[in-house]
Order: structure tokens, then sequence, then C-alpha cells
């Protein structure tokens, strides 16, 4: 069939089946997007005669005799169509994977239409942003500046790749093709628990095209964990690449390797397995009662008790929490839930490997190449020369790729065959089988006195870390952050990590503090109201200020900096927004409308080992180039560097050129999670930038005889005293004598700062459906002096966004045998333009960061306050308390004092 | 995203097409749905598109629906102005979860013969009293009321190799005076509940209907306004396993939104009607 694409004719026939997005991408337009391959988030848009369609839902046959127009027929880099300069400046993006279907949207509305860009834009989803940005793309507004020389810091400059984002140039992980690729399937598990009896692979193997079926008896048999941390041993060694036992509906069982997808998906439907079916257990306490299921067994040392599934308790008491108590006038207890929740980033999980020259190459979706690379090497018992691991610009992450889970199988079949393989996640997998949040209940008790002081703080933990380790131990720990929080000489926290027969938990923004934050800052809340207090000044009275010790789990020292009373500046801010708003009417007589408030506080790296390296070195060119592992998935760490690099280089970020996330081309990066990113990786790009403007200075002044503290940079030049020498001329003079400006620094994600936020929301909620509207919403945070205002703006938005997401529309069902009721974005609804609101973002300026240019990273962190805000509102404007998460309306409606039954007479239906 | 399993397309079949009919065959409209989620039975789609099925025909008898007919063509099709009940021709297209690009590509057939209990083509026709014209693969033709077609979540009267040629509209229920209400879990989002009453110029009754929050569309007629008790009793004895479970909502909320609407739509008819 003939039709065009982007004004070039092409005649090709697809397969019968095919849909025009998958079509589109095998003629080289990688524009085109998979975000859901279902017509639900719209990264996939493209013009069938100018008119907007979803291709993955559009047979590739319609476009038969038709004009196709994808993202990058709109415009190019430097010949911007107008909506992609407006996306481009807004800024309207993060991770830049939802934009060209927002850009190929929004190109084509009409004046009524971006009148209700609720209703217009709903086809399309966004999970970084928050949708503000979006909003003021498609209005023309522009947030981007430009920075002079060695004035970028605290500019709010647009991201380095952002004309390749809005032109669909940017490469993702999957934007590419290879000569003889394969790919990879997987069949999962039907069942939550059962050892694998036999596997008959001779079907499958006679499917045309199937090249290989992996089971449990090809893959090296070594014990590895999935979650990325420097230090491997503070997770269990529990999960192989593929197992004899299945543990969760979803598991793998077997992977089959052919020519196409097709017939992959063909020998996974032929793979006959038998199974013996194992009892199961899904909930942690019945988990950890005597005679439940056992999951696993007790060769790794790490696992606490095997018998009863629990993989790390934590037992820690300071002070004397009953003496506490007894002295309290209040005491409050409640039991608080958090449910499994997943990320959502658009571009799902996948990887690419090859060999050449005896080496692996691992093109991947990852937040750090640099620990999948130790894992490969330890899974395939390879040299670190012998494997390289890379990843391009990565469509979000939110914690979900700090996980090894794609890359270890395309890495066997590579070794295996030779040839380059792929294995691309759908969407169903990755919310069957990628690593959600951890569901956690949390038992608060809490005792105060008559004027707020807290007496005693108690907490029970419950995690469920699913049928694997992963981050069950790290996140458990990491709940110490809402007990640090407050002063209170009696601390108690127990905690339990505990196996289950689900879908393992893994890393999420917020990793293991978000949850214990709705439980805590909940129930401050109820403390508030029992003792008649504002829940503000209740938080003022306890919350830890300068000079206190941050005691978590342990009285001990820390590596804590805190010098800055943000917290409480970030109450105070709030407290005055909120006032401010105090007298919004409810939308109409059935509404109720109430407040609610909560706070967080977080260190700006991770307690274990954090790691990065940066390497700058200044071109023949005059360009700087900026080497750093860093992945960019959304966060802006790209644009934080730059911003670094440039301001000590005297430069502009044009002048800085990024190398990034490739462990040939980069050095060592723990990774981009725990917003190390910016404060670990930061500060090594701000190190080996003052280490060659420091040499190149130093050169300077050896050449005009002007003392080095008379020299500084100035762009394309060193000012020395009166002088101005180009640096040209130092970078020729400097290759004469074979000298190179160029130096390597490391940094440490020690000693670390304290960020802090504080969450307003003002909310009116139905009294007869249970539906919720949020009137008011303002996060307060304490970033420290801020790199890029519009970005931290951006951060904290899509943080609100997301913990509204979790709070009030999202729900992760399932079954009674434990599958998966809703694996797919149509009915696990995460937030659409529709439902967030504008957020108020306030920063509170501190200068107590140790971090680089004394900034803070704080992309974590904004989302631990959103869930207990949104249930104290909820709770202040019905006076009834909801104590476990999603507050939706089909959840909340009973409980709600709506109208009284009417008495019944006769009719019926037809 | 790509469907596999499937071999062939028959892009141009037969004016009166099914004669042919095999299993794992299915007709394909718009395919929005059909290419949304995997189909591993199938292995040969019929493109009913290309059969050319006039959209839109308006007539001093009614409104005649091809069941090709795009989302976007009904949403931009100006009803009469006598038709006081058109305004819901509209209304019911932007009840759907899908956004304005996938009405580009989807169908009123479709949506109905996908027969999800959220499917607000179902909810318009049935509540404006439509005729199926079914076409069996023998050359039989049949017409069903509206009401009906749809037995269950996801399940219908067609027979295998069966279609749904086209709905009518009559003029009668296009005069009516009609009220709805919907809700959503989450903003614009899939139906939890959607609800038409309509009433005759000049009379007193009320023809109710319940969609999306139970498994099959249900329609109560009263020749006259029946008061609130009798109104929620209706709903009372509507029996318990036809209110819907699934993401979008739980059976209990579902009838609860549902006595609660019902009594505003009952409000909102006796506040413009005759006395």
């Amino acid at each position: 069939m003939t039709f065009t694409v982007n004004g070039r004719g092409f005649d090709e026939e697809p397969r019968p089946g095919q849909c025009l997005r998958t079509f589109l991408r095998s003629l080289g337009h990688f524009g085109v997007k998979k975000g859901c391959d279902a017509g639900d988030c719209g990264a996939c848009t493209v013009w069938l005669d100018g008119q907007p369609v979803h291709s993955c839902i559009t047979p590739a046959f319609r476009a038969d005799g038709r004009e196709v127009t994808t993202v990058e027929g709109l415009g190019s880099p430097g010949d911007l169509h107008p909506v992609q300069r407006q996306f481009r400046d807004a800024p309207g993006f993060q991770c830049g994977f939802c934009t060209a279907g927002m850009i190929m949207t929004s190109a084509t509305l009409t004046e009524a239409q971006k009148d209700d860009l609720p209703r217009a834009l709903k086809g399309n989803l966004c999970r970084c942003t928050g949708y503000r940005a979006i909003e003021d793309a498609v209005r023309g507004r522009t947030g981007v500046e430009s920075a002079a020389p060695g004035k970028a810091m605290g500019t709010s400059v647009g991201a380095p790749a952002a004309e390749d984002v809005v032109t669909g140039r940017a490469e993702f992980t999957m934007d590419t093709r290879m000569e003889g690729m394969l790919h990879l399937k997987v069949l999962h598990s039907p069942h939550a628990h059962a050892r694998i009896v036999s596997i008959d692979k001779s079907a499958a193997l006679a499917v045309p095209g199937v090249r290989r079926v992996y089971t449990w008896q090809d893959v090296p048999r070594r014990r590895f964990n999935t979650a990325i941390h420097t230090d491997h041993l503070v997770d269990p060694d529990d999960t192989f690449i593929l197992d004899n036992t299945v543990r969760f509906v979803g598991q793998r069982v077997v992977a089959v390797l052919a020519d196409t997808v097709a017939a992959a998906e063909e020998g996974c439907r032929k793979v006959v397995v038998e199974y013996e079916l194992l009892p199961a257990v899904f909930d942690p306490e019945e988990a950890m009662a005597d005679g439940a299921p056992q999951l696993h067994g007790t060769d790794d040392p790490f696992v606490r008790d095997p018998v009863h599934n629990i993989l790390l308790e934590i037992h820690s008491h300071i002070g004397d929490v009953d003496a506490g108590f007894a002295e309290a006038d209040v005491v409050h207890e409640g039991t608080y839930t958090s449910p499994r929740v997943q990320h959502a980033h658009l571009e799902t999980h996948g990887s690419i490997a090859w060999t050449a020259d005896g080496r692996l190459n691992v093109r991947t979706s990852s937040q750090s190449p640099s620990i999948a690379k130790v894992k490969l090497a330890y899974l395939f018992a390879l040299r670190p020369d012998q494997l390289r691991v890379f990843c391009k610009r990565v469509g979000g992450g939110f914690g979900g790729k700090q996980e090894v889970i794609s890359e270890d199988l395309v890495a066997l079949a590579a070794l295996d065959t030779g040839r380059p393989v792929c294995l691309e996640y759908t969407r169903e997998e990755e919310f069957t089988t990628a690593s959600p949040r951890h569901p956690m209940a949390l038992t608060v008790k809490l005792g105060a006195k008559a004027d707020g002081t807290l007496t005693a703080l108690q907490i029970r933990n419950v995690s469920n870390t699913g049928a694997y380790g992963n981050h069950g131990g790290e996140t458990l720990y990491a709940g110490g952050a809402a007990v640090m929080i407050y002063r209170c000489p009696n601390k108690k926290y127990d905690a339990f990590a505990v196996y289950t027969n689900t879908v393992p938990s893994g890393a999420l923004r917020g990793y293991g503090m978000t949850q214990p934050a709705f439980a805590v800052e909940s129930a401050m809340d109820e403390l508030a109201r029992a003792l008649h207090l504002d829940p503000l000044e209740l938080r003022r009275r306890n919350i830890v200020r300068p000079g206190d010790p941050l005691v978590a789990l342990h009285d001990g020292p820390d590596d804590v900096h805190f010098t800055e009373d943000g917290l409480g500046r970030c109450i105070d801010l709030v407290d005055a927004a909120m006032a401010r708003t105090a007298h919004q009417p409810a939308p109409g007589p059935d509404w109720l409308v109430g407040s609610g408030v909560a706070s967080s506080l977080h260190e700006t790296a991770p307690p274990t080992d954090h790691i990065s390296e940066a390497w700058v070195t200044l071109g023949d060119d005059l360009v700087y180039e900026l080497a750093v592992g860093t992945v960019e998935f959304g966060e802006g760490t790209s644009t934080a560097h730059v911003q670094i690099a440039a301001t000590q280089l005297g430069t502009t970020p044009g002048r800085i050129r990024l190398v990034q996330s490739d462990t040939d081309r980069t050095g060592f990066d723990t990774g981009a999670f725990a917003s190390a990113g910016l404060f670990v990786a930061g500060n090594a790009v701000l190190r080996a930038a003052n280490a060659v403007r420091d040499r190149i200075l130093e050169f300077a002044a050896a050449h005009t005889g002007v003392h080095v503290v008379m020299c500084s940079m100035d762009d394309d030049g060193v000012r020395c005293g009166e002088q101005r020498v180009p640096l040209a001329d130092l970078v020729a003079l400097a290759r004469a004598r074979g000298i190179r400006f160029t130096a390597a620094r490391k940094a440490y994600g020690s000693p670390r700062s304290v960020t802090s936020n504080t969450q307003g929301f003002r909310i009116a909620v139905h009294r007869v459906t249970g539906e919720i509207r949020i009137l008011h919403s303002v996060q307060a945070t304490d970033a420290g002096d801020v790199i890029n205002p519009a970005q931290v703006r951006g951060q904290v938005e899509g943080g609100v966004a997301q913990g509204i997401g979790f709070a009030l529309t999202e729900n992760h069902l399932i079954d009674a045998d434990g599958a998966m009721v809703n694996p797919n974005l149509r009915n696990y609804r995460i937030p659409t333009y529709a439902d967030i609101p504008r957020t108020e973002v306030l920063l509170v300026p501190t200068s107590d960061s140790v971090g680089p240019m004394r900034s803070k990273g704080m992309a974590e962190c904004c989302i631990n306050p959103v869930s207990a805000a949104l249930a104290n509102a909820l709770h202040d404007a019905t006076g009834v308390r909801y104590r476990a998460l999603p507050l939706t309306p089909e959840r909340i409606f009973g409980r709600l004092n709506a109208i009284a039954p009417v008495t019944s007479r006769t009719a019926g239906p037809q | 995203m790509d469907l596999n399993t499937i071999t062939e397309v028959v892009r141009r079949p037969a004016d009166r097409p099914g004669p042919d009919w095999r299993e794992g065959d299915a007709w394909l409209a718009g395919g929005t749905y059909l290419f949304s989620t995997e189909q591993p039975d199938l292995r040969r789609l019929i493109d009913l598109t290309s059969l050319g099925w006039a959209p839109l025909v308006a007539d001093s008898s009614g409104l005649e629906i091809g069941a090709t007919c795009t989302v976007r063509d009904l949403y931009a099709f100006e009803p009469p102005r006598e038709w006081t009940a058109g305004p819901l021709l509209a209304t019911s297209c932007e009840a759907f979860l899908s956004s304005f690009k996938v009405w580009n590509a989807a169908t009123v057939g479709g949506n109905i013969c996908l027969s999800l209990p959220a499917g607000p083509m179902i909810t318009l026709t049935v509540a404006l009293e439509a005729g199926y014209e079914l076409w069996a693969p023998d050359g039989s033709t049949r017409v069903v009321d509206a009401l009906e077609f749809v037995t269950g979540n996801n399940r219908n009267i067609l027979a295998p190799g069966e279609l749904l040629r086209r709905i009518r509209i009559p003029t009668g229920a296009l005069r009516k005076r009609a009220v709805h209400r919907r809700f959503e879990l989450t903003r614009l989002g899939r139906s939890t509940v959607f609800l038409i009453g309509t009433q005759t110029p000049g009379r007193n009754d009320l023809l109710l209907t319940v969609t999306a929050g139970t498994t099959r569309p249900i329609r109560i007629a009263f020749d006259s306004m029946p008061d609130a008790p009798t109104l929620q009793h209706s709903i009372d004895v509507i029996p318990a396993d036809v209110w819907f479970a699934d993401p979008n909502g739980t059976p209990e909320h579902r009838r609860h939104l549902t006595k609660h609407f019902t009594e505003e739509i009952r409000h909102e008819l006796m506040a413009g009607s005759p006395a």
C-alpha cells in the first residue's frame, strides 16, 4: 500500500494485525512512543490526514492512501513548529516521553478545546509534570530563561535535550534498530505459589522463528537481588533469573527468544508447564503466623526468620515509651494502611543487548547503569572490562528503574546466541511484574502533654515486600524519617518486612517514608484534635529544630548537617497561604469543606553508600565536556549539572557538552535515586569543574605573569588583571606543551543535609457521592539555594500530582488468587489533567546544605506529606477519619452522613 | 497493539457480509477496542468501514445511525431544535472515557457491540427507545429493542457472524424531555453510573434508564411520575447480582448513587412538567 509519512512517500505492506504505531516505528519514526499500547496514554498520537489518532489502536492498513504526520514531521531542531517551541520554552516536559503525543494533540486543538483543556487533554497522560507545565506550554507561557556567562546558578535554563525532546529526536531506550535483532517474550506464572514439575519446550521450539526457550535449567544458578544499591549486602540474595518455584502471579516461568515478537509470543503460548500448586499467602500478618506457607528456604543468612516469612525485623527503643505514655495527658493510637501503588512511568522497562569484540553491550532503561553492570558481571561471571551498560534518555523512573529486571534476560540471550536481543515490557507486565510500592500497615501510638509536648512515639510497621526481598530492608529503615521529624525523648520503632505471594515491592519516590508519613502525620492530626490544638501548632511545638539531634532508630552520631529551621518556615508559609483562602465557598449545598496539613523531613542522600564521579575536559572546540554517570529521566539532573559546571567555569550552558550514563564513557555513579543525582553527583560535577577552572587559571596566570588571584574565567576567555586571554590561545599553548585541561573528582553521599516540606489542602467532599474536589493545594519546600527554579517547581508539582493519584484515584486491585484485576491504565487510573489542581509552590531559602552550591534535592520528599494532608482535610470536612488509602469515593461514601433512605413502596424494573 | 495472531484482513467484504464467517473472525470497525488488548483467539478481521454505510440519516421518522458512524460524526451532528432530547447525543459522547482523538475512529456500533456496562452509546439508545437492525450470516434481518441487546458485562444477543447494521431512534423519543446524571470515580473518567430520565411532552410519565452501574441496561417505565418512595423502591428491587463490580465502582456505591440521582432526576423533571 502507498502512503506518505511527513511528506515522504512509502510503498510498504504492514502485517495483517499490525497497528500503525509499530508500523511507523519500523519505518524509522521513533518519535511515535509506546506508553500503554492500548489507546489510553496518547504518547503515540500521530495525524492521519491531519486528524489526531492514537496510532497504537489504529490498524496500520488504515494509512493506505493517506498522509501520516508524526512529531518528526512537525518541525526539526532549529526549525520548530510553534507548539514545539512552546513545549520547549514553558518547559512543558520532564522525562519527555509523553511529549510527542502532547504536542501532536495540542497542535490540533481548536480555541473551544483550549477553553476546556481538562477534556481536550484527557487522552494524554503525563506522570512527571502534574500538568501545570503542560497547560503553560499549550497556552504559550514561557518559563525558560537564558543565562549570562557564569550566571547559570538560580536561572531557569532549559534542559540540554529540549529541542531533541520536542522534535521527537531524543533517543529513548527502544528508539533504535539493529540488524539481526532477536526478541524475548516471557511466559508468566498464572499461580501465586507453585513448584514447576516439568516444562515441555518442544511445541514452542517448533514455532517458526523461535530460537531458544530458556527455563530455570538454562540460567546461571546464582542467587542475586534485583534492587540497585552500591552495597549489595543491604539486600538479600533470594532471586534467580529463572526459578523452579514461582512465588507470585506474574513471575517469569520461561523466556522465549525468537526472530520476531509475534513468534516469541506464539512460542510462549506453546510451552507446556506442569505445576505442583503450593498454598499461598497474601497478607503479611497471616504470613507471619505459625503454620503459614513458607516462601523461601533457609539458605540466605540475610533472612531473619524464613519459617515465618520475615525478611527483616527492626526493633529500636530509645528512652522509655511506657514511662512516656504514663506521663501523657492524651494518648492516641490508630492503625494506618497504605496500599500497593505503581510508578506508571510512561516508558516501560526494556533492554537491548549485543556482543561486539568479545564484549557485552547493554542498552537499558535504568536509573543506574553502573550498578546494573556490577550485577550483570556477577550473574554471568564477566570481568568489568568485558561489559558496558548505558542508557539513552529514560522515560521516567520514580524508583521503578532502581531495579535490574530486564537486563539479565537480554544479557543471557545475547551471550548465548551472539545476536542482538531486545526485551520490552508491556504495560500489563509493568503492573503485574515490575516492583510497586510496599503496602504497609503502621500502628502509631502517640502520647502528649496537654500543651502538645510529645512524651512518647511508638510505631509498629508491617511491610509487605512481596515474593522477593528487593528493597524490603532499606525501605523499612527509611521509615525512620517519619519518627525523626519530631523531638521526643521516648521513641519505639518495631518493624517487619514480610514475604507474601504477591508481586515484589520495590523503590518508589518517597522510598519507605511515604507510608510512615501518611501514618504519623494522620496520627498527629488526630492527636491535635484530641488536644484541641491547631495541627500546625502541634507540629511547631514538636518538630526538630537546629541543634536538636536527629533521632530515628539510633541515638548516636549522625552525618547530617542541620543548622537552619527550614521546616518551621515551611509550616509558617503554608499556614499563611491556607489562611488567605480560608473563606473559599463550598461548590454547592451538598458539599462539605475542610482543610488539612502534613509535613515531612528527608535526608538529601541515602544512608547506604552513594558514590559519583565526574570528569570535566576542555576540548579543542572550546566546549567543556562534562562526563557523569547520572541518567536523565526527567528528574532534571542534566540541567542542574550543566548549570553547576557553567557557573563554576564562568560560561554559559551552551558551552557545556554533557556525556552521561555510559559505563564506557563516564565514571562510576551509584544512580539517580534518593535525590542523590543532584546532591552527590552534583558535588562531583562541582569539584571537577572547580579543578579544571583552577588549572586554567593557574596556566593563564603563569602565561601572563598576573597573580592567579587576579585571574578569573570570562566565558571563552580568562581575564588576567587588565588583559583578557582567549581560551583558544590557552588551549593551543597548553596542547603544545602536552597539557590538557581536564579533571576527575568523586563525591560521596556523606555528610548529608535535610530537606523538608509542608503540604496544605482545602477540599470539598460531596456528602452523598463521596466525591472529593481539591479547592486549594499548597506546598512549601526547603530546597536550599535553588539551582533551577522552574525545575524545582516542576518537581514539586509532579510529586504532589503523583501523591494525589496514590491517595485519590489509583487502586491496585488483587483477586482472591493473587492476580491483579486492573493491570492497565484504563482501569488503574493515574491522574489526568482534569484530576490535578494547580499547586502553589512556596520555596523556603536556606543555606545550610552541604550539597552543590548549597542546593538540596527535593524531588523525592515532596510526595511524602500529600496523602496525610488529604486524609486530614477529609476528616476536617466530614468529621470522619479514614485510616486506609486510597480515599476513593466508593471507599468513603458509606461512612458519610448521607441521605436518609426513603421508605419503599411498589414498582419494579421492566 | 499488534494483534500478532491475525493472519488476514478482509478489507472489502461483500455488501452483505457474513456468509463465510468462521471461528476466529471478528468484525472490525474503528478498531479502537480490538487493538487495545490482546486477542489471542482471533485470526481474521473483516473491515466493515469500507462498506460505506451512511453514518447519520435524520428524517421525520427519527434518526438512523449507521453502525460504523464514528463517535466524532455523532458528536458533530446538530439535531433539529424540535428534538428536545437531541443534546443527549453529545452528552453521551462526552461520557466516553476516551478522548476526542479516539472518537475520530471509534464507532457507535462498536461501542454497542462491545457491550460494556459503561458503554454510553448503549445508554443513549436504550434511553431513546431505539431499535437495532441486526444482519445474520444467512441473509436474514431482525430488529430488536435496544434494551434487549446487551445481556451482561461484555455479553449480547449477537449470534456468531451476526452484526449490527443500524440503530433507529424514533422521533417520539427524540421529542421527549431528557434529564441525565453521571458519576465517575475520577474526573471525566469511565462512568460508575449513567442514568437518563425522559418524559413525553405534555405528559407526566417517566422512563428511567439505569446503566453503567448495572451489568445490563435497566429501563423502568412509569405512566405517571412516581413519588419518591415508589421510585426508590423501583431501584431497590433490581436484583443484587445485576449491580456491577469492577475497578470503576462497587455494587453498593453504584446502587447508592443510582438511588440518589434518580431522585434528582425525578425532581428536575417535575420542576418543568405540567402539574
